[in-house]
Protein backbone atom coordinates (compact mmCIF):
# COMPACT_ATOMS: atom_id res chain seq x y z
CA UNK A 1 0.00 0.00 0.00
CA UNK A 2 1.43 3.32 -0.86
CA UNK A 3 0.43 6.91 -0.47
CA UNK A 4 -0.51 8.98 -3.50
CA UNK A 5 -0.99 12.71 -3.77
CA UNK A 6 -3.00 15.03 -5.97
CA UNK A 7 -0.67 17.36 -7.86
CA UNK A 8 -3.44 19.95 -8.20
CA UNK A 9 -4.21 20.53 -4.53
CA UNK A 10 -1.85 18.25 -2.62
CA UNK A 11 -4.47 16.13 -0.90
CA UNK A 12 -2.94 12.77 -0.09
CA UNK A 13 -4.51 9.40 0.52
CA UNK A 14 -3.76 5.69 0.45
CA UNK A 15 -3.61 4.46 -3.10
CA UNK A 16 -7.06 3.23 -4.15
CA UNK A 17 -7.53 0.15 -6.30
CA UNK A 18 -8.20 1.52 -9.76
CA UNK A 19 -9.28 -0.80 -12.58
CA UNK A 20 -7.52 -0.54 -15.94
CA UNK A 21 -8.76 2.44 -17.87
CA UNK A 22 -10.20 3.99 -14.72
CA UNK A 23 -9.08 7.25 -13.20
CA UNK A 24 -8.42 8.39 -9.66
CA UNK A 25 -10.23 11.67 -9.08
CA UNK A 26 -9.21 13.85 -6.17
CA UNK A 27 -11.88 14.00 -3.46
CA UNK A 28 -10.94 17.51 -2.54
CA UNK A 29 -10.41 19.42 -5.79
CA UNK A 30 -11.89 17.16 -8.45
CA UNK A 31 -8.69 17.02 -10.49
CA UNK A 32 -7.57 13.81 -12.17
CA UNK A 33 -4.73 12.31 -10.14
CA UNK A 34 -3.89 9.60 -12.62
CA UNK A 35 -5.47 7.31 -15.17
CA UNK A 36 -4.57 3.63 -14.97
CA UNK A 37 -3.61 2.17 -18.32
CA UNK A 38 -3.34 -1.48 -19.07
CA UNK A 39 -0.02 -2.36 -20.69
CA UNK A 40 0.95 1.27 -20.70
CA UNK A 41 4.53 0.56 -21.78
CA UNK A 42 3.49 -1.54 -24.78
CA UNK A 43 0.69 0.71 -26.04
CA UNK A 44 2.68 3.88 -25.63
CA UNK A 45 5.74 2.30 -27.20
CA UNK A 46 3.76 1.18 -30.25
CA UNK A 47 2.27 4.63 -30.80
CA UNK A 48 5.50 6.49 -30.14
CA UNK A 49 7.32 4.26 -32.66
CA UNK A 50 4.70 5.17 -35.25
CA UNK A 51 5.07 8.81 -34.24
CA UNK A 52 8.84 8.62 -34.73
CA UNK A 53 8.41 7.38 -38.31
CA UNK A 54 5.77 10.01 -39.08
CA UNK A 55 7.94 12.71 -37.55
CA UNK A 56 10.84 11.78 -39.83
CA UNK A 57 8.54 11.86 -42.88
CA UNK A 58 7.03 15.17 -41.76
CA UNK A 59 10.51 16.65 -41.57
CA UNK A 60 11.99 15.10 -44.69
CA UNK A 61 9.38 16.22 -47.25
CA UNK A 62 7.81 19.59 -48.06
CA UNK A 63 4.36 20.15 -46.54
CA UNK A 64 3.24 22.88 -48.90
CA UNK A 65 4.19 24.07 -52.37
CA UNK A 66 3.30 27.52 -53.54
CA UNK A 67 3.06 28.33 -57.22
CA UNK A 68 2.70 31.80 -58.64
CA UNK A 69 3.18 32.72 -62.28
CA UNK A 70 5.26 29.66 -62.97
CA UNK A 71 7.53 30.06 -59.96
CA UNK A 72 7.42 27.43 -57.27
CA UNK A 73 8.53 27.52 -53.64
CA UNK A 74 8.26 24.70 -51.13
CA UNK A 75 8.44 24.63 -47.37
CA UNK A 76 9.56 21.96 -44.99
CA UNK A 77 9.25 22.12 -41.24
CA UNK A 78 12.76 23.48 -40.81
CA UNK A 79 12.64 26.00 -43.68
CA UNK A 80 10.26 28.22 -41.71
CA UNK A 81 12.76 28.67 -38.90
CA UNK A 82 15.57 29.14 -41.42
CA UNK A 83 13.66 31.85 -43.32
CA UNK A 84 12.92 33.74 -40.09
CA UNK A 85 16.57 33.48 -39.07
CA UNK A 86 17.67 34.88 -42.45
CA UNK A 87 15.35 37.85 -41.94
CA UNK A 88 17.09 38.59 -38.66
CA UNK A 89 14.19 37.44 -36.45
CA UNK A 90 16.47 35.25 -34.36
CA UNK A 91 14.29 34.96 -31.27
CA UNK A 92 11.16 34.06 -33.24
CA UNK A 93 13.15 31.59 -35.34
CA UNK A 94 14.49 29.95 -32.18
CA UNK A 95 11.00 29.78 -30.66
CA UNK A 96 9.56 28.12 -33.75
CA UNK A 97 12.52 25.74 -34.03
CA UNK A 98 12.19 24.82 -30.37
CA UNK A 99 8.42 24.21 -30.39
CA UNK A 100 8.04 22.43 -33.72
CA UNK A 101 11.27 20.43 -33.99
CA UNK A 102 13.35 20.20 -30.82
CA UNK A 103 10.56 19.63 -28.29
CA UNK A 104 8.62 17.03 -30.36
CA UNK A 105 11.88 15.25 -31.27
CA UNK A 106 12.88 15.11 -27.61
CA UNK A 107 9.42 13.98 -26.54
CA UNK A 108 9.49 11.12 -29.07
CA UNK A 109 13.18 10.27 -28.70
CA UNK A 110 13.29 10.25 -24.91
CA UNK A 111 10.12 8.15 -24.64
CA UNK A 112 11.59 5.61 -27.07
CA UNK A 113 14.81 5.57 -25.07
CA UNK A 114 12.93 4.81 -21.86
CA UNK A 115 10.08 2.58 -23.06
CA UNK A 116 11.77 0.32 -25.64
CA UNK A 117 14.28 -1.14 -23.12
CA UNK A 118 11.58 -1.20 -20.44
CA UNK A 119 9.49 -3.47 -22.64
CA UNK A 120 12.37 -5.97 -22.56
CA UNK A 121 12.82 -5.55 -18.82
CA UNK A 122 15.79 -3.24 -18.92
CA UNK A 123 16.55 0.38 -18.18
CA UNK A 124 19.33 2.16 -20.04
CA UNK A 125 21.63 4.52 -18.14
CA UNK A 126 19.98 7.89 -17.66
CA UNK A 127 16.46 6.50 -18.01
CA UNK A 128 15.39 8.38 -14.89
CA UNK A 129 16.57 11.72 -16.20
CA UNK A 130 15.25 10.98 -19.71
CA UNK A 131 11.76 10.19 -18.43
CA UNK A 132 11.77 13.20 -16.14
CA UNK A 133 12.61 15.50 -19.05
CA UNK A 134 9.78 14.14 -21.22
CA UNK A 135 7.25 15.84 -18.98
CA UNK A 136 9.27 19.02 -18.98
CA UNK A 137 9.35 19.27 -22.77
CA UNK A 138 5.81 18.17 -23.49
CA UNK A 139 4.11 21.58 -23.01
CA UNK A 140 6.54 23.06 -25.54
CA UNK A 141 5.81 20.51 -28.23
CA UNK A 142 3.19 22.24 -30.37
CA UNK A 143 2.74 20.20 -33.52
CA UNK A 144 -1.06 20.37 -33.36
CA UNK A 145 -0.98 24.16 -33.12
CA UNK A 146 1.35 24.25 -36.11
CA UNK A 147 -1.19 22.23 -38.13
CA UNK A 148 -3.85 24.89 -37.52
CA UNK A 149 -1.22 27.45 -38.55
CA UNK A 150 -0.83 25.61 -41.86
CA UNK A 151 -4.60 25.76 -42.49
CA UNK A 152 -4.71 29.49 -41.79
CA UNK A 153 -1.72 30.09 -44.07
CA UNK A 154 -3.34 28.10 -46.88
CA UNK A 155 -6.53 30.15 -46.64
CA UNK A 156 -4.58 33.41 -46.69
CA UNK A 157 -2.70 32.39 -49.80
CA UNK A 158 -5.56 30.76 -51.63
CA UNK A 159 -6.49 33.78 -53.79
CA UNK A 160 -2.91 34.71 -54.41
CA UNK A 161 -1.56 31.49 -55.84
CA UNK A 162 -1.90 27.73 -56.20
CA UNK A 163 -1.20 25.81 -53.02
CA UNK A 164 -0.33 22.14 -53.29
CA UNK A 165 -0.19 19.98 -50.15
CA UNK A 166 2.85 17.72 -49.87
CA UNK A 167 3.49 14.32 -48.35
CA UNK A 168 4.62 15.87 -45.08
CA UNK A 169 1.19 17.39 -44.57
CA UNK A 170 -0.44 13.94 -44.51
CA UNK A 171 2.29 12.66 -42.18
CA UNK A 172 1.58 15.67 -40.02
CA UNK A 173 -2.13 15.00 -39.95
CA UNK A 174 -1.48 11.43 -38.75
CA UNK A 175 1.27 12.42 -36.34
CA UNK A 176 -1.00 14.58 -34.20
CA UNK A 177 -3.57 11.91 -33.21
CA UNK A 178 -0.70 9.42 -32.80
CA UNK A 179 1.12 11.69 -30.36
CA UNK A 180 -2.10 12.50 -28.53
CA UNK A 181 -2.82 8.77 -28.24
CA UNK A 182 0.67 8.06 -26.95
CA UNK A 183 0.26 10.76 -24.32
CA UNK A 184 -3.11 9.43 -23.17
CA UNK A 185 -1.88 5.82 -22.91
CA UNK A 186 1.14 6.84 -20.89
CA UNK A 187 0.69 6.04 -17.21
CA UNK A 188 3.73 7.78 -15.76
CA UNK A 189 3.31 6.28 -12.30
CA UNK A 190 3.58 2.73 -13.65
CA UNK A 191 6.60 3.63 -15.77
CA UNK A 192 8.29 5.16 -12.73
CA UNK A 193 7.62 2.03 -10.71
CA UNK A 194 8.91 -0.26 -13.42
CA UNK A 195 12.09 1.79 -13.72
CA UNK A 196 12.39 1.67 -9.95
CA UNK A 197 11.88 -2.10 -9.79
CA UNK A 198 14.82 -2.64 -12.13
CA UNK A 199 17.22 -0.76 -9.90
CA UNK B 1 -12.24 9.68 5.61
CA UNK B 2 -9.99 12.51 6.64
CA UNK B 3 -8.54 14.44 3.76
CA UNK B 4 -4.90 14.50 4.72
CA UNK B 5 -2.77 16.89 2.74
CA UNK B 6 0.84 17.77 2.32
CA UNK B 7 0.14 20.94 4.23
CA UNK B 8 2.88 23.56 4.15
CA UNK B 9 4.57 22.32 7.30
CA UNK B 10 3.44 18.71 7.57
CA UNK B 11 5.20 15.35 7.29
CA UNK B 12 4.65 14.83 3.56
CA UNK B 13 5.70 16.58 0.37
CA UNK B 14 4.96 15.66 -3.21
CA UNK B 15 7.61 15.79 -5.91
CA UNK B 16 6.63 18.40 -8.51
CA UNK B 17 8.10 16.35 -11.32
CA UNK B 18 7.19 12.69 -10.80
CA UNK B 19 4.43 13.17 -8.19
CA UNK B 20 5.92 10.77 -5.67
CA UNK B 21 4.75 11.47 -2.13
CA UNK B 22 7.71 11.45 0.24
CA UNK B 23 8.05 11.72 3.99
CA UNK B 24 9.91 14.84 4.97
CA UNK B 25 10.96 16.40 8.27
CA UNK B 26 8.48 18.89 9.73
CA UNK B 27 9.04 22.54 8.94
CA UNK B 28 10.98 24.08 6.06
CA UNK B 29 12.91 21.64 3.91
CA UNK B 30 16.08 22.37 2.00
CA UNK B 31 18.39 20.36 -0.19
CA UNK B 32 16.20 17.27 -0.32
CA UNK B 33 16.09 15.33 -3.58
CA UNK B 34 13.31 13.08 -4.85
CA UNK B 35 14.39 9.46 -4.38
CA UNK B 36 12.72 8.51 -7.65
CA UNK B 37 13.48 11.23 -10.20
CA UNK B 38 16.20 13.16 -8.33
CA UNK B 39 14.70 16.64 -8.70
CA UNK B 40 14.71 18.93 -5.69
CA UNK B 41 11.74 18.47 -3.37
CA UNK B 42 9.72 21.54 -2.43
CA UNK B 43 6.49 21.68 -0.51
CA UNK B 44 5.26 24.38 -2.87
CA UNK B 45 6.77 25.80 -6.03
CA UNK B 46 9.42 28.23 -4.81
CA UNK B 47 8.47 31.93 -4.94
CA UNK B 48 5.38 30.98 -6.89
CA UNK B 49 3.48 34.26 -6.54
CA UNK B 50 6.46 36.53 -7.13
CA UNK B 51 7.41 34.63 -10.28
CA UNK B 52 3.86 34.54 -11.56
CA UNK B 53 3.43 38.28 -11.04
CA UNK B 54 6.69 39.27 -12.68
CA UNK B 55 6.04 37.10 -15.72
CA UNK B 56 2.49 38.43 -15.98
CA UNK B 57 3.63 42.04 -15.82
CA UNK B 58 6.22 41.35 -18.51
CA UNK B 59 3.48 39.75 -20.63
CA UNK B 60 1.19 42.78 -20.22
CA UNK B 61 4.01 45.07 -21.33
CA UNK B 62 4.70 42.94 -24.41
CA UNK B 63 0.99 42.64 -25.23
CA UNK B 64 0.75 46.30 -26.28
CA UNK B 65 3.47 46.30 -29.00
CA UNK B 66 2.35 42.80 -30.02
CA UNK B 67 -0.97 44.26 -31.14
CA UNK B 68 0.17 47.68 -32.33
CA UNK B 69 3.11 46.66 -34.48
CA UNK B 70 2.51 44.62 -37.61
CA UNK B 71 3.44 40.97 -37.34
CA UNK B 72 4.29 40.75 -41.01
CA UNK B 73 4.52 42.71 -44.24
CA UNK B 74 3.27 41.15 -47.45
CA UNK B 75 4.75 42.64 -50.62
CA UNK B 76 3.07 41.77 -53.93
CA UNK B 77 4.43 43.36 -57.12
CA UNK B 78 6.24 46.01 -55.15
CA UNK B 79 3.21 47.00 -53.05
CA UNK B 80 3.87 46.42 -49.35
CA UNK B 81 0.97 45.78 -46.99
CA UNK B 82 1.40 45.44 -43.23
CA UNK B 83 -0.68 43.00 -41.22
CA UNK B 84 -1.34 43.19 -37.50
CA UNK B 85 -2.80 40.35 -35.45
CA UNK B 86 -6.24 41.92 -35.63
CA UNK B 87 -6.15 42.76 -39.34
CA UNK B 88 -5.29 39.11 -40.01
CA UNK B 89 -8.50 38.08 -38.26
CA UNK B 90 -10.50 40.67 -40.18
CA UNK B 91 -9.02 39.42 -43.46
CA UNK B 92 -10.12 35.84 -42.78
CA UNK B 93 -13.58 36.99 -41.74
CA UNK B 94 -13.98 39.22 -44.80
CA UNK B 95 -13.13 36.25 -47.01
CA UNK B 96 -15.96 34.23 -45.54
CA UNK B 97 -13.69 31.93 -43.56
CA UNK B 98 -15.49 32.65 -40.34
CA UNK B 99 -14.74 29.34 -38.55
CA UNK B 100 -11.02 29.86 -39.10
CA UNK B 101 -11.21 33.55 -38.27
CA UNK B 102 -13.01 32.63 -35.06
CA UNK B 103 -10.24 30.17 -34.12
CA UNK B 104 -7.54 32.76 -34.77
CA UNK B 105 -9.50 35.48 -32.98
CA UNK B 106 -9.99 33.32 -29.91
CA UNK B 107 -6.44 31.94 -29.94
CA UNK B 108 -4.63 35.21 -30.61
CA UNK B 109 -6.78 37.94 -29.10
CA UNK B 110 -9.08 36.47 -26.47
CA UNK B 111 -6.89 33.75 -24.97
CA UNK B 112 -3.85 35.92 -24.10
CA UNK B 113 -6.05 38.56 -22.44
CA UNK B 114 -8.19 36.06 -20.53
CA UNK B 115 -5.10 34.16 -19.51
CA UNK B 116 -3.45 37.25 -18.06
CA UNK B 117 -6.66 38.27 -16.25
CA UNK B 118 -7.29 34.73 -14.96
CA UNK B 119 -3.76 34.20 -13.64
CA UNK B 120 -3.73 37.68 -12.15
CA UNK B 121 -7.00 37.08 -10.31
CA UNK B 122 -5.87 33.64 -9.13
CA UNK B 123 -2.65 35.13 -7.74
CA UNK B 124 -4.60 37.97 -6.14
CA UNK B 125 -7.16 35.61 -4.60
CA UNK B 126 -4.37 33.54 -3.03
CA UNK B 127 -2.62 36.64 -1.72
CA UNK B 128 -5.80 37.87 -0.08
CA UNK B 129 -6.43 34.50 1.51
CA UNK B 130 -9.68 34.04 -0.34
CA UNK B 131 -11.78 30.94 0.36
CA UNK B 132 -14.17 31.68 -2.47
CA UNK B 133 -15.11 28.68 -4.68
CA UNK B 134 -11.81 26.79 -4.65
CA UNK B 135 -13.10 24.12 -7.05
CA UNK B 136 -13.89 26.68 -9.71
CA UNK B 137 -10.59 28.46 -9.22
CA UNK B 138 -8.74 25.15 -9.49
CA UNK B 139 -10.64 24.37 -12.69
CA UNK B 140 -9.89 27.82 -14.07
CA UNK B 141 -6.20 27.18 -13.52
CA UNK B 142 -6.35 23.86 -15.38
CA UNK B 143 -8.11 25.51 -18.33
CA UNK B 144 -5.56 28.34 -18.46
CA UNK B 145 -2.75 25.81 -18.43
CA UNK B 146 -4.29 23.82 -21.27
CA UNK B 147 -5.30 26.53 -23.74
CA UNK B 148 -2.24 28.79 -23.60
CA UNK B 149 -0.32 26.95 -26.28
CA UNK B 150 -2.97 27.67 -28.95
CA UNK B 151 -1.95 31.31 -29.04
CA UNK B 152 1.12 30.23 -30.99
CA UNK B 153 -1.02 29.85 -34.13
CA UNK B 154 -0.25 33.35 -35.37
CA UNK B 155 3.47 32.94 -34.91
CA UNK B 156 3.31 29.79 -37.03
CA UNK B 157 1.21 31.45 -39.72
CA UNK B 158 3.86 34.15 -40.07
CA UNK B 159 6.58 31.48 -40.17
CA UNK B 160 4.87 29.50 -42.91
CA UNK B 161 4.12 32.59 -45.02
CA UNK B 162 7.69 33.83 -44.70
CA UNK B 163 9.04 30.48 -45.85
CA UNK B 164 6.50 29.93 -48.62
CA UNK B 165 6.06 33.35 -50.18
CA UNK B 166 9.60 34.04 -51.17
CA UNK B 167 9.54 34.96 -54.85
CA UNK B 168 11.68 38.09 -54.81
CA UNK B 169 10.02 41.09 -56.45
CA UNK B 170 6.90 39.13 -57.40
CA UNK B 171 5.77 38.39 -53.87
CA UNK B 172 7.46 38.17 -50.51
CA UNK B 173 6.57 38.18 -46.83
CA UNK B 174 8.70 39.63 -44.09
CA UNK B 175 8.26 38.99 -40.37
CA UNK B 176 7.91 42.22 -38.38
CA UNK B 177 8.48 43.36 -34.83
CA UNK B 178 4.94 42.50 -33.73
CA UNK B 179 5.68 38.80 -34.20
CA UNK B 180 8.53 39.01 -31.72
CA UNK B 181 6.39 40.66 -29.04
CA UNK B 182 3.51 38.34 -29.71
CA UNK B 183 5.74 35.29 -29.32
CA UNK B 184 7.04 36.83 -26.11
CA UNK B 185 3.48 37.19 -24.75
CA UNK B 186 2.77 33.51 -25.42
CA UNK B 187 6.02 32.31 -23.85
CA UNK B 188 5.75 34.62 -20.83
CA UNK B 189 2.16 33.62 -20.08
CA UNK B 190 3.05 29.94 -20.43
CA UNK B 191 5.86 30.37 -17.93
CA UNK B 192 3.54 32.39 -15.67
CA UNK B 193 1.00 29.55 -15.68
CA UNK B 194 3.76 27.07 -14.90
CA UNK B 195 5.04 29.20 -12.01
CA UNK B 196 1.69 29.48 -10.30
CA UNK B 197 1.14 26.72 -7.76
CA UNK B 198 -2.56 25.72 -7.64
CA UNK B 199 -1.98 24.16 -4.21
CA UNK B 200 -1.83 27.68 -2.79
CA UNK B 201 -5.58 27.92 -3.48
CA UNK B 202 -6.19 24.94 -1.18
CA UNK B 203 -3.76 26.04 1.50
CA UNK B 204 -6.21 28.83 2.31
CA UNK B 205 -8.98 26.31 2.83
CA UNK B 206 -7.10 24.48 5.55
CA UNK B 207 -6.53 27.39 7.89
CA UNK B 208 -10.08 26.98 9.16
CA UNK B 209 -10.16 23.23 9.51
CA UNK B 210 -6.68 22.53 10.80
CA UNK B 211 -5.01 24.16 13.67
CA UNK B 212 -1.38 25.19 13.73
CA UNK B 213 -0.89 25.48 9.99
CA UNK B 214 1.63 28.14 9.15
CA UNK B 215 1.88 30.64 6.36
CA UNK B 216 1.04 29.35 2.90
CA UNK B 217 4.31 30.42 1.36
CA UNK B 218 6.45 27.98 3.36
CA UNK B 219 8.72 25.88 1.20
Amino acid sequence: MSVIGCHHCDAICDEPDIPDGGAAICMRCGGTIFRRQRQTVEYTLALITAAAILFVVANAYPFLSFEMQGQITQTTLISGSVALWEQGRFAVAALVFMTTIVAPALEIGLLLYVLAPLHFGRALPGAVIAFREVERFRPWSMMEVFLIGIFVAVVKLADMADIVPGIALWAFGLLIPTLAGAASFLDAEIVWRRIGDLK
Amino acid sequence: MSAATTDPAGPYAQCHTCELVVSVPLGPIHGLGCPRCRTAIHRRKPNSLARTWSLLIAAVICYVPANIYPVMEVTTLGRPQADTILSGVVYLFAHGMWPLSLIVFVASVIVPVLKIIALGSLALSVQRGSQWRPHDRARLYRVVEAVGRWSMVDVYVVTILVALVNLGSLASVEAKLGALFFGAVVVLTMFAAESFDPRLIWDQMMTDADEGVGDADGE
